[in-house]
């Protein structure tokens, strides 16, 4: 493919019509959480557009993100995306391998320095000089700053990359970070999730794509149209919630009824992204229309936020130790509590029932 | 115990409601309103809406089906159908695999998808140029 065709050129060797390109755009202005009647606006600029060097760096993480992102449920679209962009160097799923793989990421810094786009999913180990996790005998850390130099923008994909993710869980042994621990003179844009949504990803690239800039962003370097309101805040079940209907346990007839899941830990209410309208498998459901609370997986530490059970209105230190502590500290008094405290929580666990902040 | 003795409780329509139809349905009349009055068409995307489970078939019920329908083959299909309320249009577009990639209710005298495009005229007027001269040699 020649990178100096403008994709409606390289279209219309492919013999696909502008009405179909229309019906692209349309599809890439719902998920991208525009306007419909962009569609039309965004194919005019899209049709219009280079295909930039992407070059996709993947350190200490599980292939989720890019399974997320390849096994996705609209294949054309994502493979559509693939044609607009000429993705240079991507070590699961380019065919070269060696030195000749390493080659390719070389010569797209060399080419295209200054435009390329840099895409990384899993965080960087920096404990020992990093040697917790190397590509081609090179640590993460040394690639990452040798490759974040010349890109336009950096786009970290999945929660590692963007806020350290479960590598970065306590005690943390690698000294996981994000790429923003480590870059920062580069415009970056995090697409958290655990994995994120591969819709997400797609519209993210497609933005820069169309506008040739990066969407606007929250706090934590996210783009406003996923992250910018909470799951809670578009959750079909949020009506049960302002009406005080909740499900108590997983099997009662408040979770039968479809009722909020709030009392079971959903942490819907403190987690932004789309998954409550952009949904997952096609568009067939998400954690909570499958009955289950929302873990905040595209939240910060969200693996060290207490347990996933464990309602939001509860505190999320350890009650216990801190308890004790105050009794060592000689308070007679806090000892007979906290026995009493213990025991009672102890009989909750047991017996499956729903512990209010009162109760602890 | 025989599975007929298993009590079998029919769930009310209202038991799931929680008024997302009704929502729709009035932006929809008033989009149709300035449709009528100012010539202005007007999309709703129903992709980008938390609605409950069931609440979409209801919302195909209440809608119902029209007098036009059409279909489109260009990577993968698209189904266009005017509802019950003309100037009301579903616009579904599927991909190559048959899973829906966008899905619209879009409120205009012609759907944007079904008119000729400008760059597809040009290609067609082209091809059918070089088919005449063809024939003329």
């Amino acid at each position: 493919m020649k990178d100096h065709e403008t994709l409606s050129e390289r279209l219309a060797e492919q013999g696909i019509s502008r009405r179909a390109f229309l019906k692209f755009c349309t599809a890439l202005a719902s998920l991208m959480a525009l306007p419909p009647e962009s569609a039309a606006a965004m194919a005019q600029a899209l049709a219009k557009s280079l295909r930039p060097s992407v070059i996709w760096l993947s350190f200490q993480e599980c292939t989720g993100c890019t399974e997320s992102l390849t096994r996705s449920y609209t294949p054309t679209l994502e493979s559509l995306i693939f044609d607009m962009i000429s993705l240079d160097y991507h070590h699961t799923l380019q065919a070269a391998s060696g030195f000749a793989a390493e080659k390719s990421r070389e010569d797209a810094m060399k080419n295209f320095y200054g435009k390329y786009l840099l895409v990384v999913d899993g965080s960087i180990p920096i404990n020992g000089g990093g040697v917790y996790s190397t590509i081609a005998g090179r640590t993460n850390l040394d690639l990452l700053q040798e490759t974040a130099k010349g890109a336009a923008a950096i786009i970290a994909v999945g929660t590692c990359s963007s806020f350290g993710g479960i590598p970065n869980a306590r005690p943390n042994p690698t000294g996981a970070v994000a790429v923003s621990d480590i870059v920062r003179d580069k415009p970056i844009v995090n697409i958290s999730g655990c994995p994120p949504i591969p819709s997400v990803i797609t519209g993210v690239l497609a933005h820069y794509l169309t506008f040739g800039t990066l969407p606007d962003l929250d706090d934590l370097n996210r783009p406003r149209s996923y992250y910018g309101t909470t799951i809670h805040d578009r959750c079909y079940r949020r009506p049960f919630y302002d009406q005080g209907k909740f499900a108590k346990t997983f099997d009662d007839e408040g979770a039968k009824n479809g009722w909020c899941l709030f009392e079971l830990g959903c942490k819907g209410p403190t987690t932004h992204n789309a998954c409550a309208t952009t949904k997952w498998n096609g568009g067939t459901s998400f954690p909570i229309e499958s009955g289950h609370g929302c873990l905040g997986c595209s939240e910060p530490h969200f693996w060290d936020a207490g347990s996933f059970y464990t309602p939001l209105s509860a505190p999320v230190v350890n009650i216990e130790a801190t308890t004790l502590g105050a009794a060592i500290a000689g308070a007679g008094v806090a000892v007979a509590m906290s026995s009493l405290d213990r025991n009672k929580i102890h009989r909750a666990q047991q017996a499956h029932e729903i512990m209010s902040v009162k109760d602890l | 115990m025989s599975p007929q003795s298993i009590p079998i409780h029919a769930l009310t329509e209202e038991a799931h409601s929680i008024g997302n139809i009704r929502a729709l349905l009035t932006e929809i009349a008033s989009l149709l309103d300035k449709l009528d009055r100012n010539n202005e068409s007007g999309m709703i995307d129903l992709n980008s809406l938390p609605l409950a489970p069931g609440e979409y078939e209801k919302l195909r019920l209440a809608l119902g089906r029209g007098e036009v329908s059409a279909r489109i083959d260009a990577i993968g299909p698209s189904e266009i159908i005017e509802t019950h309320y003309p100037g009301v249009w579903w616009v579904t577009h599927y991909n190559v695999e048959g899973d829906i990639v966008a899905d619209l209710l879009e409120i205009a005298t012609i759907p944007e998808i079904i008119k000729s495009q400008p760059e597809d005229m040009h290609a067609g007027l082209a091809r059918l140029r070089t088919r005449l001269s063809e024939v003329a040699e």
